[in-house]
Order: structure tokens, then sequence, then C-alpha cells
């Protein structure tokens, strides 16, 4: 789950990471407010959505008067903000940040990231702050620094030292730079986060060191127990049809083929999708429909797919383990039904009581295509859509 | 023979008295040697009570000392799960398979990092399988978790996954063409796990009644790509690879750090390029993997 930058800085706030004085606005009004009681004599307006690049995208502007908020403010709500994240369409700015004005002396790169490799927490930092780090990455590897913590240890001093030194920040900030970093790697767990980004984190004029970003990404098997951060959810922010999706517990993800898929598990949800790509199409979805395919959750996950109008054909693939493949024809049926089913459907259904399976769909005198293999039922939802 | 399991092994089930403790413990009870395996559960309320004949005991080192399991299985719920995982470690079992979905990678993270300092102070060192797996099986002896039995066979090829439906798929490739399976192990879909592709690898290399594996990985992280390094220097059979994920969007699941950490080699296709470049048959067609594997004997 992923959140605002406000928001954000909201929780680092909380966990004692220095951020700019900031008050969030959903209308021009608020954002006039916010600018009076900040004081300036310098404010930045900055559009909130959960992608990055927001800068570059013309989100983000300075403003050296009360007028020219409400004038930015105005520009800002509503527009269709285009990112290197959101794709052509871009998101809708509904919510702005109006921020002091920053010092701004140097910027730096921090993150934080748990690493399967080492099974530790990675703290990333870089001297090349402010920029795209994929390609600071990629062009100048050594200017990115990380250390691994030991959660049983904690971000040592040492290692928080280590990270400050390697980045250049002057010996003088150099004890608030450690002390930052160890609030950053706390506010990181005690948050379940699975990503934290500040880029940049600066350095003022004054020598203080502040996060004039916040990125955050949260791991979804800890929400139950974050309810602060489930507050935070926005849902203007959210695919509508992955949220519809995950109120039936199915895990969808929007894609751009042509071929809905609907598949029991990721691995061969995924592999569905390979396969279909093999044959040359897309696939125009990932979902996978977990372990307990009643006909309800099938009915919604055909209900689902059929919202996006690229869909040209279905393939549905289910390897029946515990779950039992009449069960699986029970839904599928029930669900061409309740949908009225227009497209062509194709259904390759392995495992416990197959033959049965197979059986009930022949018999529902529905025109479902039937394939034994996942390479078969491909090749046939591919020559669907041609 | 067999890896990690046998006809032999005892099982002590952790969770046993939940809904799908029970309904999967039965399973594993009716397959092959299964009511002589599964000597034990675990639920400190239910201490003394015992659910389709197995006694339950109140922990699982109590569990382990009067029924001599060295293994147990894990049903547990997620915010419980990384807590039994520790006590099976501090029981001493030899492996202990977690089936659990939904651990907070938080609590694994604290687990995995606690088992690795415990074995570096001289403490015994139990396997974990998973979280988040479908558990393993050596067809015809014993099946610990809740892959469907009956479509595996008895046989000379390991399996090795990330994911368990396709482990499912592979082997039912496998017993179509006539190849049944010596061991096929679930190593499950969390970002921080226990047995790693390579630990599994190395099992199947040394064991005489493995001929060939199947290895089947997914999108992130860097663990098929090293355990395709170690194959490739250690490896004495034939190995099928897949990789799924070719057409997963970049970045939907991981954010830009986590793709900078491994330097963007954890895509489907810089995993199948390290597999092949190391001596597997690839494959990028997941219905042909046991086709693959049978002309590679």
């Amino acid at each position: 789950m992923k959140i605002h930058e406000y928001q954000g800085k909201e929780l680092l706030r909380k966990f004692g990471v220095p951020v700019p004085r900031g008050i969030a606005a959903f209308t021009v009004q608020e954002a006039v407010e916010a600018a009076q009681k900040l004081g300036g004599p310098v404010w930045v307006v900055k559009a909130q959505i959960h992608a990055g690049g927001r800068g570059k995208g013309g989100g983000v502007k300075l403003a050296r008067s009360i007028d020219e908020v409400r004038a930015l403010a105005g520009q800002i709500l509503g527009m269709q903000l285009v990112t290197h994240q959101t794709g052509p369409v871009g998101q809708k700015v509904r919510r702005l940040l109006i921020e002091d004005g920053a010092d701004i002396q140097k910027e730096y790169y921090v993150s934080v990231v748990t690493d399967r490799g080492s099974q530790r927490v990675a703290l990333m930092a870089s001297s090349e702050g402010g920029m795209n780090i994929e390609e600071v990455a990629h062009d100048t590897p050594e200017k990115i620094l990380k250390v691994f913590v030991d959660p049983a240890a904690g971000l040592t001093e040492s290692q928080a030292r280590e990270l400050a030194n390697g980045i250049g920040v002057p010996p003088g900030s150099t004890v608030q730079c450690v002390d930052v970093l160890q609030k950053l790697y706390r506010c990181y767990m005690e948050t379940d986060a699975s990503l934290v980004e500040i880029n940049p984190l600066i350095l003022e004029g004054n020598g203080n060191i502040k996060a004039l970003d916040a990125k955050f990404n949260f791991d979804s098997n800890a929400l139950f127990r974050q309810t602060e951060i489930v507050a935070y959810r926005d849902l203007d922010e959210e695919d509508p049809a992955e949220v519809e999706a995950s109120k039936f517990d199915l895990a969808y993800i929007s894609l751009d083929g042509s071929i809905g898929c609907l598949v029991n598990g990721a691995g061969l949800a995924m592999a569905t999708m390979d396969t279909i790509k093999l044959y040359g199409a897309e696939p125009a979805n990932f979902l996978d429909v977990g372990g307990g395919a009643t006909p309800e959750k099938v009915t919604e996950a055909f209900k689902i797919m059929l919202k996006n109008p690229q869909v040209k054909a279905i393939l549905v693939n289910i390897f029946g383990g515990i779950m039992k493949c009449d069960t699986i024809a029970t839904g599928v049926i029930t669900a061409c039904r309740a949908t009225n089913l227009s497209v062509p459907l194709v259904v390759r259904m392995k495992g416990t009581n197959e033959d049965l399976g197979k059986k009930m769909l022949a018999g529902s005198g529905l025109p479902i295509i039937s394939a034994d293999t996942m390479a078969e039922a491909a090749q046939k939802a591919v020559a669907a859509v041609r | 023979m067999s890896i990690l399991i046998n006809k032999n092994t005892k099982v002590v089930t952790q969770g046993i008295t939940g809904k799908t403790g029970q309904f999967h413990t039965e399973k594993c009870q009716e397959y092959a040697n299964g009511k002589n395996c599964f000597v034990a559960g675990v639920n400190p309320k239910k201490a003394g009570e015992s659910v389709f004949g197995i006694p339950i005991f109140s922990t699982v080192k109590q569990a382990a000392s009067e029924t001599g399991a060295t293994v147990s299985v894990i049903y547990v719920p997620p915010a419980g799960a990384a807590a039994a995982i520790w006590e099976a470690v501090e029981a001493n079992l030899d492996l202990t398979i977690c089936i659990t979905e939904g651990i907070p990678v938080r609590d694994m993270l604290e687990v995995r990092n606690r088992m690795r300092a415990r074995v570096a102070a001289g403490g015994k060192n139990t396997l974990l399988l998973g979280p988040n797996c479908p558990g393993l099986i050596t067809p015809d002896e014993i099946k610990i978790g809740i892959m469907p039995g009956h479509i595996h066979r008895k046989g000379r090829i390991g399996v090795v996954s990330r994911s368990g439906t396709l482990t499912y798929e592979a082997v039912a490739q496998l017993t179509e063409i006539g190849l049944g399976q010596s061991t096929a192990v679930g190593i499950g879909g969390d970002p921080i796990n226990g047995l790693k592709h390579i630990d599994v690898m190395r099992l199947f290399n040394d064991d005489p009644d493995t001929d060939a594996v199947i290895m089947i990985g997914e999108i992130g992280g860097p663990d098929e790509a090293e355990a395709a390094r170690w194959c490739k220097a250690n490896m004495k059979k034939p190995i099928v690879g897949f990789i799924a994920g070719v057409t997963a969007p970049a970045g939907k699941r991981m954010g830009h750090a986590g793709a900078l950490i491994s330097g963007g080699a954890d895509t489907a296709d810089a995993k199948l390029a390290v597999m092949e470049e190391c001596g597997f048959r690839i494959t990028r067609n997941p219905s042909e993997m046991a086709r693959l594997l049978k002309a590679s004997l």
C-alpha cells in the first residue's frame, strides 16, 4: 500500500525526522489559508499523487506571494498530472501540500528497503540526491552506498556514520544526519514499511538535515496491525478494478492486452500470461482467484474482467487440487449466465474430478471452448481474438 | 531414497485444531504412510485431547520428546506464525514447514535473523521450508502440506518451485508422460523465506535416487540466479528451468529501491538468461517442462 507525501511526512515527524512545515489542502481556499498560516515568504505548492516524478510533470511549483499560491493551487488542483510513473493518461490531482520553502545547500538520496538476498533491511544513500536514482545506479553505481541491518541490533551508529561520511555530509552535520538515519530506520520497522525513499534529503544553509520528500510503501501482510497506516489509504489513487477485486479477496492487476485470465495461484497465473504472449497475444489482466473459487467469487471475477472494454476473450486455467474441478465448473457456468457472457471463453481444468468438471461444462449448452493443456488453451484464446 | 522426508518421518502439526490444520491433517494422514507419520499436534489450550486420533501436546518440545517427531508443519494464522517457527527451532527439530500465507515481512526478517544467530552461536540448524508454500511430498511415502496427493507418482525426478499450482502443473506433466518424482518441494512465494532453490538443488544433487530436476522460479529476488551459478559448478544432473513472469509489469509489486538493489537482474528474462548460461535446459513454454526433461535424460 502507498500513501501521499504529506502523510509520509506526518509519519516522519512522528518519528523525529525533520521535515519542512507544511499543511495539506483539498481546495484553493484551503491552500491560501495554509499559506497564510505558514507565513512565507516562500512556499512550495506540491501536487499529491502516489506516482513519482511530479516535479518534472509540472506538479511542484514555487510561490513568492499569497496570490501566486492561489494561482498555482488553481492550476494544479484538478490537473491531469502525467509523470513517467503514471502512464500517458496521468493521474488527477485532488490534494495539495503547501510547504515552507527550503534553503537547499546540498541534496542527498536515502532509502530503506528489505533485501531478500541477505534477509536484512538495507539502507542506501547517495550524494546524488534530487536525481533519478535509477540513472545514478546505472551510470555511477559507486555513488550508491549500502549498509545491511541486523534487526536485533538496529541501525548502529557506526553504520549510520559510514553512510553520512560516505555521501559527503559535512562534519558539523554528521551527528544530526546519524540521528536522522537511525530514526528513519526505526520508522521503517515500526510502521511495517516495505520501502521508504527520501529524495532529496537536504542540507540547509544553517547545517540542518531535512527530508524534503517522502515516499512510503507498506507490507500488505502487516496492515492488520497498522490501523493508522490503513487510515491513510486513498482509493482515488488506486485502479478501481483492483479495489473492487480486493473486496472479493481476488488478486487482480490491470494490463494492456485483450485476453482476460482467471487462474488459481500467482505462479500459474503468470505462467498463463506468459503462454498467451508466447502464442502472439497479450493478457488483459493478472487474476489469482486463490484457493477457494466459489461460484460467487468466479462470477465477481468475470464481472471485473468484463468491465474492461479491451477484453475480447477469457481464459480460465485452474489446477484443481484441494479445490475440485466440478466446483470450478459450477462457478464458471454460474458466472457465464450471470454476466450473459458474449466473448469467447476457453477453459482448461486439471486435477481433482477433472472429467466430471469437463462433462458439466460440455453439458451446460454454453459455447465454452475446452482445452487440455495451458498451451492449447492459450492457442485457442489467441485464435479467438484474431 | 528422497530428500528431507520419507516414510519414516515423524511429524508434529502446529495449528492442528484450526479449520485449515484439521482439513489438511486428515488428507496427509490418508496419504501413503501418513497414519504412522503424523504423530502429534500442538495447542496449549487443548493438550491431552486428540484430533483424528493424533494426541495434542501443549508445546512442540513436549510433542517431540514424547513422540520422537523431528519435523513440524505449521498452519498457525499469520499473526502467530513466526512465533510458531521459532518454537519449532527452539525444540531442535530437523525441519519445520510453514504453510501459512500472509505473515508480515518484518516478523520473518526477525525470526530468520534469530535463527541465523542461533546457528552462529553453535545451536542446532533447524531447516525452514516456506512460509506461504504448499509443503513437500515424497510420493507413495509421505505428504506434508496442502498439495493434491493423487497427481504424484513415485519416481526419480525432483521438482522445486516457489509457486504451489505451478509445482502441481510440473508434477502432473511428469506423471502424465510416465515420469515419477523423488520429492516435490514448494519453497514458497514470500520474499523472506527458509530453504531456497540452491539449498534444494544441493539436496537433489546428493540424492542417489534423483536423476534430474525441474526448477521453477518467478520474477523478483536473486535466488534463481544464485542457484543456477551453483549448479553450473556442482550439479551432476540435468535440469530443466522455467521462470514465470515474462509478461509481469515492472514495478507493480516492488518499488524503485527494490529493483535497484538487485540491479535489474530479477526480471524473468534476466534469470532465464543466467540459467541458460549455466547449462539449464530452459523453456519459455510452461506446458513443455516435462517433455523437455524427458528429452534430457
